[in-house]
């Protein structure tokens, strides 16, 4: 699942001077794996301008310290632009794209396990003139199923190099590395198909793989045999279930010693840091200003890492698309498709990445719905707020023996009311506003795969870093900014008690809206700086109340025990999972949909949403 | 759309995709489809003449998958019903 590219978007154009390689193929023939392996740590992820698809660019070192950029092109099957996807590998491999280089060379990877079919796509690719290499992916797995390709053979149909490669092992990259070390010719003359006839490509692909010898592997037993438990008419929806329950107890109480050990690592650190300057204003803003307010988010690194740990390895294992496919008769009752589902799922993650997946689905009106409803899936940013509250009101006890607790419960709870909201609200648009035909669905079944652990741990590293980044820049600021409008104005050159600041001012000007939601001034002064970002409330409460000498002593869950009644907490819990308090979100969806009218209405439907959820939570619970 | 009622028709010989059981093998003929959805089917592996396998569905019947040249598509009902066997 890709991360939060929104968060640092901008382009990132490839040196013109420098020798650019572009990785082409169709999807799931490892091609963001060989990106991996080549690239390792030196890769950065943004957006093209001006369209939803992500740019991966990175760099691969050589021999004497040479170096080569690399461009992850989006996972196609042919160049005939009909998607954004194809529209964006088009445009860039003919040099048409904007402020964007034609790369010198094209690595086009295909499946060897499925050879005949994907050198279709090397027609349109060697069409294109551009020095190429062939590289057939997945040699352990065509050897061990008992097929073969002559590799010099096909080099010879093609007129271009051919490697035979596993990405995942690491295994055969020598001609690779050679073949991006030089600059390589052109293709040879070879008698090339009419690109448009679709059955003459397949043809020339099926003669092309013949005369190369190609021997296709035995049919893949295990995928069969695995298809049969987790699409059983039976078994396949309780696995389903149990993926999904597995995956929100797991990240509860796995994640627990983690998030206490970094806790007590922030607390640890703050008081040795405290300890050594003088106490001073400086001292205050660092320790109760900075360090506390990003600390705060800090905690919920483990957690946050962990859930796309798991998405990852659904994704990556071929569980995911069998997981849309059990999904779509229900997406389909609401109006929406099978294909919504892993946007969906990835905005369990985050939104914004969530909304940039939504390109996939090609019936413009089911994407506007998707994107529309995908931030009302609980997204990480959301579990600090979550976990905070729960921590603080409901007592921990074993439910279903061991096996779920009454924390993940209420947490499960949160999760399906997010979810109950999301799919309302679909039913809503696909009967009104964005009501469309059926759009075909179509999904490729990729076969079971062991996840790539390096791939995997890349990505972990890549949303360690967007999320660290976020507490750096966006929790800094709005920590910093806080920690100065709840010291200013400044009484006998002194800070006035916090209910005199400016926070505390901005808190009680809103207390009057929020007192029907059971929310008091100092929550108030939380629900205006998470309009930044969600968890920055957190961070927000934690320099309120450290600042508040009653509450220092009783940490952040036991003030807010003092301040709020069980009905106000569940008001909070409700108005946090309804609320679209996110600016990356809102600005994905305005550069998504092309301007300002659906992002608004988002907004302001959210937050009505919000409000009254929240005033009927804090009246029926009293 | 055509509605899935088709499946129902007392028919000798299976006519679409549709009505292939599970395991069993058809040769597809034409494709119904708007000339995008087609082209798309066909770059996928849905061409006329080839072999389709029905495999296995999602609970409840739908959307079903069916293997074709090497891969393992999944596709809706209605979309099935459009794909004309031979």
């Amino acid at each position: 699942m890709s991360g939060c590219q929104g968060c640092n978007s901008g382009a990132v154009a490839a040196h013109p001077e420098a020798h650019a390689v572009a990785i082409v193929g169709p999807p799931n023939s490892g091609k963001s794996t060989l990106f991996n392996r080549l690239t390792g740590l030196r890769q950065k992820v943004a957006n093209y301008p001006g369209v939803t698809v992500e740019q991966r660019l990175g760099r691969a070192r050589l021999e004497k310290g040479r170096e080569v950029t690399l461009i992850d092109l989006p996972g196609i099957y042919s160049l005939a632009p009909r998607s954004e996807d194809e529209q964006v590998a088009h445009d860039i491999l003919s040099g048409a794209m904007r402020d964007f280089p034609r790369p010198d060379a094209v690595l086009l990877i295909l499946d060897s396990t499925n050879l005949s079919r994907q050198l279709m796509l090397a027609a349109p690719i060697l069409a294109l003139g551009l020095p190429s290499m062939v590289v057939l992916n997945m040699a352990d797995e065509l050897r061990s199923r008992g097929g073969e390709v002559d590799v010099e053979a096909l080099s010879r149909q093609l007129g271009a190099p051919v490697a035979l490669i596993s990405a995942m092992r690491g295994e055969g990259l020598e001609p690779v590395y050679r073949f991006l070390g030089e600059r390589g010719a052109a293709p040879g003359p070879v008698e090339l198909p009419v690109l448009d006839d679709v059955p003459r490509c397949r043809e020339w692909a099926a003669r092309i793989g013949q005369r190369a010898a190609y021997q296709a592997p035995a049919p893949r037993l295990w995928t069969r045999r695995l298809d049969a438990v987790f699409l059983h008419p039976v078994w396949g929806p309780l696995i389903f279930g149990a993926v999904v329950v597995a995956v929100f107890q797991s990240i509860f109480s796995w994640a627990r010693p983690l998030m206490e050990g970094v806790q007590s690592l922030v607390t640890r650190s703050g008081a040795w840091a405290g300890s050594l300057l003088p106490d001073s204003v400086l001292r205050s803003l660092l320790i109760e200003g900075v360090w506390s307010g990003v600390g705060s988010v800090l905690v919920f690194l483990p957690q946050i890492l962990l859930l796309f740990l798991f998405i990852g390895i659904l994704e990556d294992s071929g569980y995911l698309a069998r997981a849309a496919l059990i999904a779509d008769r229900t997406m389909a009752r609401v109006g929406l498709q099978g294909k919504s589902f892993i946007p969906l799922l990835s905005a369990y993650a985050c939104a914004v990445p969530a909304i940039l997946a939504t390109r996939t689905i090609e019936n413009k009106r089911d994407r506007i719905a998707t994107i529309l409803i995908a931030p009302l899936m609980t997204c990480s940013a959301r579990l600090p707020v979550y976990t905070l509250v729960i921590a603080a009101f409901l007592p921990e006890r074993p439910l279903v023996g061991p096996l779920l607790g009454t924390r993940a419960a209420a947490m499960l709870g949160l999760y399906l009311l997010g979810f109950l909201a999301a799919f309302g609200t679909a039913r809503l648009l696909k009967s009104s506003v964005l009501k469309s035909e059926r759009a075909p669905f179509v999904l490729e079944m990729p076969p079971y795969r062991r996840p790539a652990w390096r791939s995997l741990g890349l990505r972990l590293l890549d949303r360690s870093k967007v999320f660290l980044w976020r507490a750096g820049t966006v929790i800094l600021g709005v920590a910093v900014a806080l920690w100065i409008l709840a010291h200013l104005p400044l009484r006998d050159g002194k800070a006035p008690p916090i209910e005199q600041s400016f926070a505390g001012s901005l808190g009680r000007a809103i207390e009057p809206v929020i007192q029907p939601l059971g929310f008091n001034w100092k929550i108030g002064v939380g629900l205006v700086t998470s309009l930044a970002a969600r968890e920055v409330i957190v961070g927000t409460l934690g320099a309120i109340y450290g600042m508040d000498p009653d509450a220092r002593s009783l940490g952040l869950q036991r003030a807010l025990r003092k301040d709020l009644t069980p009905g106000g907490a569940v008001a909070l819990l409700v108005f946090f999972a309804f609320a679209m308090q996110c600016m990356s979100t809102v600005a994905v969806v305005r550069r998504e949909t092309g301007g300002w009218k659906w992002p608004l209405i988002q907004f302001a439907y959210m937050g009505a949403l919000a409000y009254s959820g929240a005033f009927l939570a804090n009246h029926l619970v009293g | 759309m055509l509605q899935l009622n088709v499946k129902r028709l007392p028919i000798a010989k299976p006519s679409s995709l549709l009505d292939l059981g599970q395991g069993e093998q058809g040769i597809l003929d034409r494709l119904d489809l708007p000339a995008a959805v087609s082209r798309r089917l066909m770059e996928l592996g849905f061409l006329p003449g080839s072999p389709v396998v029905a495999a296995r569905s999602a609970p409840g019947g739908d959307p079903r998958v069916f293997r074709v040249d090497g891969a393992e598509i999944a596709l809706r009902g209605e979309t099935a019903a459009r794909l004309m066997l031979r």
